[in-house]
């Protein structure tokens, strides 16, 4: 009988610990696929954030390091300038890369370290019980915005691939979904870019994907589908943001 | 004998760490150690090592941590507010078991304090720092030649052990010039052998995970026990000091580092007027020298401590000699420094009020 | 033999370099040497200051409460350090610049007119120069030319014309005081 559908050789045979209808497993299994269609799995060094995600370092199968909250884009960096022939990948959340992580992904943007940062937003701390994250829409309710995120009182969310955008540092910045099979077959390309940009020594490369937490949000798998098309992807615009591959020599 | 060159204090600290194979600099400018970083982004591109002046302590101690877990002798330097914001990234790294090398260059405390040295980081170097159960091999130079020689010593003591491993200095030691003597042949950081631990590609055996949690229920515990037989060792292995005139003294001053100089001055003169002093010089603060403490003890009756702080190390003293003798202190806070003579008027009257 | 000394006088006087000098004199002499210049919180008046310990023992202590000898090159240092050189010590002062006169006597008072006889070579800024002269004769602790090599270790970049200017400021301190010795 045809094999049509297996677990890629990027991932590790062991149980995934995430929620029905968490977009994280999405992300893992395309790396995953790419650590194998790139041929980098045995030169690869992942970083698993603070998050729903720490468990990366299980998922992968490729050496994985587990660093402070926040700080995967520094650790990255120190991986990648002691071993420039390794692929660094730098898995992050939300919480990790646009709340107690900020000065660390935006200096290592700035001095366009040669890493790819994934950087899964889904609006929400996921592990510690679906608290606000820099990234919780205006008007969203979370466990410490009960009312419904208060512009006034809260501030405003961050757009991470925008603000990074007005750095000249980075080489290519690109904010995906993975809600539906079209957008997760583009986020595939734009990982694809990115890791290949590495190999190529290009410098830094960041992908945001728009995930869906339905525990955090307290929807269902479908709700938190449609939710982040409709209502994610209105606020956080889908679309390359910087490339520099495009940009007159 | 090699040539022996004059060379400030900050100046053989690079040299030193250059000889023993590192090529891993990141860092943050804070006086007063700021010619570390700047004598190293020279060394280093002359070296073909990696320099970064990161956006923070934060940022350089966790440099470190990746670049050290990939296998590599890196080091960072800071002085006392620095080394506050590494003591996350300390923390992470001592649960992960990686060897790294932080220099600190203790200055008057606490918050922004002052740029005088002083010895008020004792605490925080030798309780661990930051949250957990673990300890870093703290070393105590007290001359130009130390700081040249100690950074080859730490990284030894930090690979075998698997621990960071942390250099306690101060801005007097940094500043001052000295003979400094090249001791030992540089270390070729090509001739290193490869970790068996150190993250670089899984090709030809199994993946390697660094990382400082287990969530599994008692794996941590586990964990934690194993690493305290590993602190028991090194506290039964590597304890080290100097020692002079102690065999027939009536007080041991107890001092390290700059204090220690200091304390020696003040000792020779105490010797001149036949008053039989002598001074203990714990090298590494962290495995503290108990066992020397705890012999003296039992026939000296005076022990005299010497900090430029409140008095941190005086705890230690007095547990090595479990309070046994007379255990007096002479501190100076604050960016203070002592004077030989000072020291030498309070070794009187330790000895004056015990007779 | 244990030397303690202490340089004082204000930025741009050559002070730090004048320790260096001594303390790579002392090196060349195979002696154990120490330089401290005074930095933060210890600078105030508008003075730099630097210790030097030349000793033939390791040295102790860096930190110099009680100097053997003191190279004093402007007026606060005077006030500031006369009182703390040890009895029987020496105190070189630059006449050139301090209208006051050292009031000690249980200590040896030379005043030097420095800047004048530097100024007399042709460059008033050699004066620490005159001074180091001075106190190798005086004190007989380091030859003429050891300190004429030892400020090529420090004026690395220095240029030829200017390190023979400094021989001859050297030499001018070194001869005021008769040729013997």
């Amino acid at each position: 009988m045809k094999k049509l559908f297996s677990r890629p050789e990027g991932l590790t045979d062991t149980l995934m610990r995430y929620c029905p209808g968490c977009g994280h497993g999405i992300v893992h299994r395309i790396i995953g696929e790419l650590l194998i269609e790139l041929g980098i799995r045995e030169r690869t060094v992942g970083i698993a954030p603070v998050g729903c995600s720490v468990f990366a370092d299980e998922y992968f199968n490729c050496d994985m390091i587990q660093p402070p909250h926040g700080r995967g884009p520094a650790v990255s960096a120190g991986i990648k300038r002691a071993r420039p022939e390794c692929i660094v990948f730098s898995y992050q959340g939300d919480g990790d890369l646009g709340s107690i992580g900020t000065a660390a992904i935006i200096h290592a943007a700035a001095r366009s370290e040669n890493i790819t940062v994934v950087f899964i937003n889904n609006a929400i701390f996921g592990m510690t019980g679906g608290q606000m994250a820099p990234t919780t829409l205006p008007g969203m309710k979370s466990t410490t915005s009960p009312k419904g995120r208060d512009v006034r009182k809260h501030g405003y969310p961050m757009k991470v691939c925008e603000m990074l955008a007005s750095l000249d540092g980075p080489y290519y910045l690109e904010r995906c979904a993975v809600d539906t099979v079209k957008n997760v077959v583009k986020t595939k390309k734009a990982l694809k870019i990115v890791f290949q940009n590495q190999i190529d020594d290009k410098g830094f490369c960041l992908i945001e994907i728009l995930s869906m937490c339905p525990t955090g949000w307290g929807q269902t798998p479908v709700q938190a589908k449609k939710w982040t098309g409709e209502v994610m992807s209105a606020y956080y615009s889908l679309g390359v943001y910087r490339d520099r591959s495009k940009e007159a020599k | 004998m090699a040539e022996k060159k004059l060379m400030y204090g900050n100046h053989a600290i690079v040299e030193g760490v250059i000889a023993a194979g590192c090529r891993f600099f990141a860092g943050y400018p804070i006086t007063p150690q700021n010619e570390i970083p700047e004598s190293m982004s020279v060394r280093m591109i002359e070296e073909g090592g990696v320099f970064v002046q990161t956006e923070s302590e934060i940022a350089a101690i966790n440099m470190l941590f990746g670049a050290a877990a990939a296998g590599k002798r890196a080091m960072t330097s800071s002085s006392s507010p620095g080394i506050s914001l590494m003591q996350e990234g300390i923390s992470y790294i001592a649960g992960a078991d990686i060897p790294v090398l932080v220099v600190n260059i203790v200055r008057g405390g606490p918050g922004l304090g002052n740029i005088a040295p002083a010895q008020s980081d004792y605490y925080q170097a030798t309780r661990g720092g930051g949250h957990g159960d673990y300890f870093t091999i703290t070393l105590a130079p007290n001359s130009a030649q130390d700081l040249y020689e100690f950074p080859k010593l730490a990284f030894e003591l930090a690979e075998k052990y698997r621990n960071p491993a942390l250099i306690l200095a101060d801005g007097l030691l940094g500043q001052m010039m000295e003979a400094v003597e090249f001791s030992f042949e540089p270390i070729d950081p090509k001739s290193l052998p490869e970790k068996e631990w150190a993250l670089c590609g899984c090709k030809g055996r199994e993946r390697r995970v660094v990382r400082s949690y287990d969530l599994k229920q008692g794996r941590l515990e586990e964990l934690n026990l194993r690493r305290a037989e590993k602190y028991a060792k090194i506290r039964s292995d590597e304890q080290r000091f100097k020692d002079e005139y102690c065999d027939d003294a009536d007080l041991v001053v107890v001092a390290y580092g700059t204090s220690s100089r200091i304390a020696s001055a003040a000792v020779r003169m105490a010797r001149e007027k036949n008053l039989k002093v002598g001074l203990l010089r714990p090298i590494t603060l962290w495995p503290f020298p108990t066992d020397v403490l705890a012999d003296m003890s039992k026939r000296i009756e005076n022990f005299l401590v010497v900090e430029m702080s409140c008095g941190q190390m005086i705890d230690d003293v007095k547990l090595a000699t479990e309070c046994r003798s007379n255990i007096q202190f002479h501190g100076r806070p604050g960016g203070g420094v002592p004077i030989p003579p000072e020291i030498l008027k309070k070794i009187e009257a330790v000895l004056g009020g015990a007779r | 033999m244990t030397k303690e000394i202490i340089i004082s006088g204000f930025g741009g006087q050559g002070i730090v370099s004048s320790g260096i000098i001594l303390a790579h004199a002392g090196l060349i002499e195979d002696k154990h040497v120490t330089f401290f210049p005074s930095y933060g919180a210890e600078m105030r008046g508008g003075t730099a200051n630097c210790s030097v310990v030349i000793s033939s023992e390791p040295v102790a202590s860096p930190i110099v409460a009680s100097p053997d000898v003191v190279i004093i090159m402007n007026e606060p240092s005077l006030a500031r350090f006369e009182l703390a050189v040890k009895p029987g010590g020496l105190l070189l002062y630059n006449q050139a610049l301090i209208k006051s006169k050292p009031k000690r006597k249980d200590i040896t008072v030379i005043p030097i007119k420095a800047n004048v006889l530097a100024e007399e070579l042709g460059q008033g800024r050699i004066a620490n120069m005159v001074m180091l002269g001075v106190f190798a004769k005086k004190t007989g602790l380091l030859s003429l030319s050891t300190l004429k090599n030892a400020q090529r270790k420090r004026y690395k970049k220095a240029n030829d014309e200017q390190l023979v200017l400094n021989d001859k400021a050297l030499e001018k301190g070194y001869s005021l005081f008769g040729n013997s010795k």
